[in-house]
């Protein structure tokens, strides 16, 4: 049973961020820009993250300023793309080489050293409760931001007269333009709101998941935060149960090559993406509400005329 | 009706002008709007109407003059400042969200914070008590091309506006639902509101308008009451010189003449969730005629166009025949190649790549069909043959340009259509299909472009023209078929053809309707 748990917590563990990160993107394609810059701002958050920490040595610090290096981060692509209209996908791509890069720059000082960990919940009393104990009340705060960010995103977008303006703009930026709606101004809180989830995500790496900082330790997550939102068709749910889906294939896989289960590693290792992209495809199969959710104005520059 | 008891207009404006580049699109215009008027803005295309509306709703920034509001001074700098000072917009290409309810598209323009629930309620009784019943629970990329209209109009009146801006409103109905907005508008100059009308459509204007407005070239040419007025002579005021009428000689024996383009029970499936799906159409155009296709915007014609131009091709090839062989099955190029042309609705991006000059334009569209002419010996364009070739059709349509060879996209609209079309009947084709002819070109080239379709045909050519102006279908075509709903109905020849008549099947009435064995849409 503990063997069961342990797997179960650390499948949360490896979800967390891909599923923040994911939720961050998806409020920003909504609103019909698309980042291409998410791995940037994850590493950079990362690396703030572990900074802040590190020498304060208060987690906590370090888990503000992993949310505000991401914002700080995609206001330099805001402002490329809104107020300049440049290229979306260009920019979004030399946002991520940028974020690379100047962590690896920053993080010099940070290689080897030991880091700061969130701690995780303890409630006594419910923490030590069998089974579901740990499930519920004793992972990491993120683990539960997380949850409580996909419900909110979810409820913001689809009952709300703000998300449904936000939508508007993502289905045709020059109609909502021509209603008074200003556009420009929603995409800059949307791209901002962004950057701070992936660099929220960036700060669970090297806070909660392996605290330390080590060069590229993102690896690849933005990517995959990216394309969930894509084969989620925009919709909240489906991009918790493609990043929980991912995470689970990512441990089992895992297990799979400690076992030594004759299959080349190689496979294995595809395994989670694979798996992920076929359930994804398997439940946005109605074409006709792929179309509803699918943000038309999407990576197209809205320059209004005047 | 000119101005109310303290002698001021609602709206006045002084000397607005507006430059793109080295184009004045707004030369010092004036205008005044009293209360409960309808106001027309007449002109050409081209002529600056959407621009002074732009302006006036703010989307658009003017570069010098002034407007009033209720004798204030106003700068009206966003569409919100608009609504606020009491100004709606029905735009002529419409602002809806697709992919939102036509409740959720009311509610957006709403800024009271009034839940969707009761504007959904509020959308339906303001609806209904207009005459123009809507469902606010429907998605808008379901509906057609009237309904969202209707979706629009609601849309303005429910922000209680007192002047109404309608930009083309009628280009997208038949002739009777603009019978219901006209009536809704009399309804709305009853309760004292203001309406500024924009049309290109005279019989309308003298129908329903109080005073008039006309634009030519971005300047005031005349004030007037269209109701004193004949359509010749709104028309001269609009264009500035008489227009050439369109001379169509009837002619007989057409029924014996060779069948040159057949489709046959040709249907498609729709290609997304919004779009038509083409339901068993049957339909041949023989030597010598001119058939027209008629039809509210987003029936299939778009859809129609696709299939029997081959940009899509069909599974049966002999649902599509040209010349009597089968072409169901060929590509643009080979349906070219057994002596058709075809002329698509878009002319930047479709009809011609804009960055691209004319001559290079030319030998996009011909270098298959006529590459004896055009490419020599190793694949070496032969430019000589082309600048004349460019030439020669220049001089034929009368195409106005400002450079010997200019890029497509700097020529006017009408002279790039003239162009285009010219490419295509340069060929002498035997088969001419044609969608949407002169849409957004002035008199003059539309004239013309009518004329040089005729004349094809007579020369013993089949034509086919898919067009949105019930005028222009009246004036070149010998027998009328209306698409409905993806289906087309049988062709009307002209003799028994009315507006009326075919109004009805635009609007879907089933007689004359082909047999389709579909379910009843």
């Amino acid at each position: 049973m503990d063997i069961a748990v342990n797997i179960l917590l650390t499948i949360a563990t490896a979800a967390t961020p891909l599923l923040i990160a994911a939720i961050g993107e998806l409020v920003v394609e909504r609103s019909g820009v698309l980042n291409l810059g998410v791995e940037g701002m994850m590493i950079m958050g990362a690396v703030g993250g572990f900074g802040a920490g590190y020498l304060t040595g208060s987690p906590w610090i370090g888990l503000l300023a992993a949310i505000a290096m991401g914002a700080l981060f995609s206001l330099l692509f805001a402002v490329m793309t809104l107020s300049l209209a440049t290229n979306q996908v260009a920019t979004g791509l030399s946002l991520t080489l940028l974020g690379l890069g100047l962590s690896g720059m920053m993080g010099t000082n940070f290689v080897g050293q030991p880091g700061v960990r969130l701690p995780n919940l303890d409630i006594p009393g419910l923490t030590s409760f069998p089974v579901i104990g740990r499930l519920l009340f004793g992972q990491d705060p993120i683990f539960y931001i997380s949850i409580a960010l996909t419900a909110a995103v979810m409820w913001f977008l689809f009952k709300t007269r703000t998300g449904l303006t936000l939508r508007s703009i993502g289905d045709s930026h020059s109609s909502a333009h021509a209603l008074g709606i200003r556009v420009i101004r929603y995409r800059y809180l949307s791209v901002i709101f962004g950057g701070a989830c992936a660099g929220l995500a960036g700060g669970h790496l090297s806070l909660v998941y392996t605290p330390q900082w080590v060069e590229n330790m993102t690896a690849g997550r933005g990517w995959i935060a990216l394309a969930l939102v894509v084969f989620a068709s925009w919709r909240p749910w489906r991009v918790l149960a493609g990043a929980y889906i991912f995470g689970a294939v990512w441990i089992g896989q895992l297990h799979a090559q400690a076992f030594g289960i004759p299959v080349p590693s190689q496979v294995l290792s595809a395994l989670p993406y694979l798996a992920t992209v076929v359930v994804l495809v398997l439940i946005s199969r109605n074409k006709r509400l792929t179309m509803m959710n699918t943000p038309a104005s999407l990576g197209q520059p809205f320059v209004p005329d005047r | 009706m000119s101005a109310d008891q303290d002698g001021t207009n609602l709206l006045e404006v002084r000397g607005l002008t507006k430059i793109f580049g080295t184009l004045t699109a707004c030369d010092h215009v004036d205008l005044n709007i009293a209360r409960g008027e309808i106001h027309a803005l007449l002109g050409e295309n081209g002529a600056g109407k959407s621009t002074l509306v732009k302006m006036l709703f703010g989307s658009l920034e003017p570069n010098s003059g002034q407007i009033f509001w209720n004798g204030e001074p106003v700068r009206i700098t966003s569409p919100g400042v608009a609504k606020k000072l009491g100004i709606g917009m029905v735009f002529q290409h419409f602002s809806l969200f697709e992919a939102l309810t036509a409740a959720e598209n009311i509610a957006l323009s709403l800024d009271d914070g009034s839940p969707i629930g009761s504007i959904a309620a509020k959308a339906r009784a303001l609806s209904y008590s207009y005459g123009l019943p809507l469902d606010p629970d429907s998605l808008v990329g379901d509906l057609s091309v009237g309904e969202r209209q209707r979706i629009e109009i609601i849309r303005c009146l429910l922000q209680a506006p007192q002047l109404i801006i309608l930009d083309e409103p009628t280009s997208v109905l038949t002739p009777q639902e603009a019978d219901k907005l006209f009536e809704t508008l009399d309804r709305l100059r009853a309760e004292g509101k203001s309406i500024l009308y924009i049309s290109h459509r005279l019989e309308e204007v003298k129908r329903i308008c109080d005073r008039a407005t006309v634009l030519r070239h971005g300047k005031v040419v005349g004030h007037c009451n269209p109701r004193d007025e004949t359509a010749a002579s709104l028309a001269r005021m609009m264009v500035g010189s008489e227009v050439q009428a369109v001379v169509r000689a009837p002619v007989a024996g057409l029924e014996a003449a060779q069948p040159l383009l057949e489709i046959r029970n040709l249907s498609r499936k729709p290609a997304t969730p919004f779009s038509i799906p083409l339901r068993n159409i049957s339909l041949t155009v023989r030597a010598g005629e001119v058939i027209g296709i008629a039809g509210v915007a987003g029936n299939g014609q778009g859809e129609f166009f696709e299939s029997v131009s081959g940009e899509v091709l069909q599974q049966d090839a002999a649902s599509v025949r040209i010349r009597s062989k089968d072409a169901g099955g060929l590509s643009i190029t080979g349906r070219r190649l057994l002596g058709a042309a075809f002329v698509p609705e878009e002319r930047l991006g479709h009809g011609a790549a804009p960055r691209m000059k004319l001559s290079e334009n030319l030998l996009l569209s011909r270098h298959a069909t006529d590459g004896k002419a055009f490419v020599g010996i190793g694949g070496i364009v032969g430019s000589g043959a082309i600048q004349t070739a460019a030439q020669r059709i220049i001089k034929a349509m009368d195409v106005r340009k400002s450079a010997p060879d200019p890029e497509a996209a700097a020529l006017s609209g009408g002279n790039l259509q003239k162009f285009i079309v010219g490419r295509e009947l340069d060929r002498s084709p035997s088969v001419m299909v044609v969608n949407q002819p002169t849409w957004g070109v002035d008199a003059g080239a539309a004239a013309r472009i009518r004329q040089a379709l005729i004349e094809l045909s007579r020369s013993g050519s089949a034509v086919l023209v898919i067009s949105q102006d019930l005028d222009e279908l009246f004036e070149i075509s010998d027998a009328i078929a209306v698409m409905h709903n993806g289906e087309l109905s049988k062709p009307m020849p002209i003799a028994e053809a009315t507006f009326e008549r075919i109004g009805l099947l635009m609007g879907g009435a089933e007689p004359g309707h082909a047999e389709h064995g579909l379910e009843i849409a």
